[in-house]
């Protein structure tokens, strides 16, 4: 090996190493929005949702622009993943490229709203009183509606009713925690698997582990209290006795509902956006009950759903049309087309819903479910919310894996979401 | 720059140069005085206009996002204030918090052990595949190429599919393991065994680079040493100690470098394996950087920035290391 010039050598290696380094670098740099945001021209409308699993030619596609025909103009949809789409669009507004309508996961709505890069519905004349005020308050911040809900989910118990069955097990015996973890221990011993829900690290862990937290009376400003303990050792009871998997940690809602349908699990907890898959999908009967509370009766769970929003545009003569596709997507007619494209999605209008039932009585449950439902960001948490969420979901983790007890990880969560929030 | 062109060879010829035509120099003549200083001038702006474009790519690709990252960590960019472009800034403030975090100990700990233990593995499986297909034999060629899989598998596939090997009920592992009497393994979600698992991925993932840069460098080192040794009476390990080693340094130590630069930065095993779960048992300062920007639903690109710094001066004192080793290595 001839020896190489020095210079070259050290240029070289520094170079290299700038190279590597630059790229750590890129999680900040702005990404490629597809172009999307500023190809817009006076009749192409910019739409972006989070349902990538809804492709071109789909049912839910089509709904769009039928929308954009109605007012005359094509939309252009993009589709991103409901994180990406909160990131996407913060520097879409900073590059002042934002799409004239953003779908968005209600949590995210009270941080973009508060961005200021989302118009009040107000301001485009729409009367916001006829929603159901549990599910408007995500969009609410400061007394005035950043969105409108285009529909509404939240979580119950879906039940294997052969397992059940086998087990002797009846379903309507389940009205609190404690009958619910005697459940689990007949369908155990008889040879299933009890139950299954989603712990996974992110948002969905602890849009699973709210109806629990809140069925117990615990409050998200106060973490550590007495009853969130009480709503976390469930949940590690559960794993310690073998009711539940240890693989509910990484479980997203997806992988629960997969578990779910291989026929091996007595109950799991998810959506009304399985009502089509448990009908279709699982190969077993199956039925639904509400997630009861520690001491009887229904639990409060979250509402799930995203918001139509608006936001600001340079060019004010945009929104005339914009306000056209909000409108055709939130009449009563528009709410329940949107509710059964997405088999199924609950209006968020008492007039809605009780269009919904009359088409698909067998919804009832989960109208109810949806009706007493409460937004993550309520009780005035606003941009707290997602803080304070991660702090929880760490806690769930910690506490499942074993690494600390309910009591140190929620008492750990406490002391990191007073710092976050201030 | 003289030795430059020589550097150039066609790859696949490499091996059978014959002796080298060395270019004749074209005719000098003398020239005027005054026709040189034009030309210098005008070559001086040639070299300039030549440069141009890579001093411009090097701008906006290198040395912008650099300077990004740094404002970044210096001004409290919420939300709010990223969209406007009015952040307040706030000096060391995010490195202050990053600091203090109950998350940063734990981070820096899997950090070093994931990176050390990784490129350690990595360098040390590489290398001795690179020698094992030194010797070339039936199907050799194959069997290496075979190697190269897990660096051509998009990582969102292989990843996942360790994920699922791994899973504690239905895993692979686990039932291979049960087969010899061996309990459930809690790879992916208990705190001991969730760092474990991500680095024996990253392990696996790793393989194939150095495998190919260490068998690209052991090509250099001629047979004669190897014949001359075996004269001498050397054993197999003796020839690798005294020839292969020593000889592979100079492209050992590059092999180490980029390791390190590679495994500091890794977000996309962690994060699909486990996203630095559970709690933050498998959590390096990438994925807390990762999950401050971009796994919440409250950006906070200030403090990932920061974290996101920290890195590159982490990654940085290993370069200069390198530099060191190299500088020592030479004037020795």
């Amino acid at each position: 090996m001839n020896r190489a010039p020095k210079p070259r050598h050290v240029l070289g290696a520094a170079g290299t190493t700038a190279l590597c380094l630059v790229a750590i670098s890129a999680c900040t740099s702005t990404d490629d929005n597809s172009g999307d945001g500023d190809t817009a021209s006076s009749d192409t409308y910019t739409w972006w949702d989070p349902y990538p699993q809804h492709e071109e030619s789909s049912e839910w596609e089509q709904r769009v622009d039928a929308c954009g025909d109605e007012a005359g103009v094509t939309i252009d949809r993009t589709a991103y993943d409901t994180t990406a789409l909160t990131n996407q669009a913060l520097l879409a507004a900073q590059e002042g490229t934002a799409p004239d309508i953003i779908l968005l996961d209600n949590p995210a709505v009270s941080t973009l709203a508060e961005t200021g890069m989302l118009t009040t519905m107000e301001e485009f004349g729409f009367d916001t009183s006829d929603i159901d005020e549990n599910l408007l308050a995500a969009g609410v911040v400061g007394g005035q509606a950043y969105g409108i809900p285009i529909g509404a989910n939240t979580l119950a118990l879906y039940y294997n009713q052969d397992i059940l069955d086998d087990a002797g097990v009846d379903p309507a015996s389940v009205t609190d925690w404690e009958s619910l973890t005697a459940a689990l221990e007949q369908v155990v011993d008889a040879g299933h698997q009890g139950i299954t829900f989603a712990g996974i690290g992110t948002e969905e862990g602890s849009f699973q582990f709210l109806p629990w937290f809140w069925g117990a009376g615990a409050d998200l400003r106060e973490l550590d209290s007495a009853e969130a303990v009480d709503a976390l050792e469930l949940w590690t009871g559960w794993l310690d006795d073998g009711y539940a998997p240890n693989s509910v940690i990484t479980n997203s809602q997806n992988t629960v509902w997969e578990e779910f349908l291989t026929g091996d699990f007595a109950f799991a907890e998810n959506g009304t956006w399985q009502v089509n898959s448990a009908a279709e999908e699982a190969d077993f009967p199956t039925g639904v009950i509400q997630l009861p509370a520690r001491d009887g009766g229904v639990a409060q769970t979250p509402t799930g759903g995203e918001f139509i929003t608006a936001p600001v545009q340079d060019d004010p003569a945009r929104y005339e049309v914009t306000a056209q596709i909000v409108e055709c997507m939130t009449t009563p007619e528009g709410m329940v087309e949107t509710a059964t494209t997405f088999a199924y999605y609950i209006p968020p209008t008492a007039e809605g819903q009780d269009a919904l039932l009359d088409e698909n009585a067998e919804l009832e449950p989960w109208v109810e479910a949806v009706r007493n439902a409460k937004g993550r960001t309520s009780d005035d948490l606003g941009t707290d919310y997602p803080l304070i969420s991660e702090a929880l979901w760490t806690a769930v983790q910690n506490a499942l894996s074993g690494s600390m007890s309910a009591q140190e990880a929620l008492e750990q969560a406490q002391a990191d979401a007073e710092a976050e929030t201030g | 720059m003289n030795s430059v062109p020589n550097t150039f060879r066609e790859p696949g010829r490499a091996g059978r140069v014959g002796p080298r035509v060395t270019p004749s120099p074209g005719p000098t003549r003398e020239r005027h005085p005054r026709e040189r200083r034009r030309r210098i001038q005008s070559t001086t702006v040639a070299a300039f206009v030549f440069a141009a474009p890579l001093i411009a790519y090097l701008v906006v690709f290198y040395a912008y996002p650099l300077y990004r990252n740094v404002e970044l960590s210096l001004h409290d960019y919420t939300p709010r204030a990223f969209v406007q472009g009015n952040p307040d800034f706030v000096g060391m403030a995010n490195f202050v918090d990053v600091l203090s975090s109950n998350t940063f100990g734990p981070a820096v700990r899997n950090t070093i052990l994931f990176t050390l233990i990784s490129i350690v593995a990595q360098f040390a499986i590489g290398l001795a595949l690179a020698v094992f297909f030194r010797t070339h034999f039936r199907l050799s060629g194959l069997l290496r190429a075979l190697f190269l899989i897990p660096w051509l598998l998009p990582l969102i596939v292989s990843a996942s599919t360790w994920s699922w090997m791994l899973n504690s009920e239905n895993g692979i592992i686990n039932a291979f393991l049960g087969a010899f009497g061996i309990g459930q393994i809690n790879w992916l979600t208990s705190p001991e065994w969730a760092l474990v698992s991500v680095i024996i991925a990253n392990i696996w993932l790793g393989i194939p680079f150095n495998l190919v840069i260490l068998y690209s460098g052991l090509q250099t080192i001629s047979d004669d040493m190897y014949e001359a040794a075996a004269l001498d009476g050397a054993n197999a390990w003796q020839k690798f100690r005294r020839i292969t080693f020593p000889l592979l340094r100079p492209v050992s130590t590059i092999t180490l470098l980029l390791g390190l630069v590679y495994t500091l930065k890794v977000v996309d095993v962690i994060w699909i394996m486990t996203t630095g779960g559970p709690g933050n048992a498998s959590t390096t300062l990438a994925i807390w950087s990762y999950r401050r920007a971009f796994g919440t639903g409250q950006p906070d690109f200030s403090e990932a920035a920061a974290v996101g710094n920290l890195l590159i001066i982490m990654a940085l004192v290993g370069g200069f290391v390198y530099l060191y080793l190299q500088r020592r290595q030479e004037n020795a």
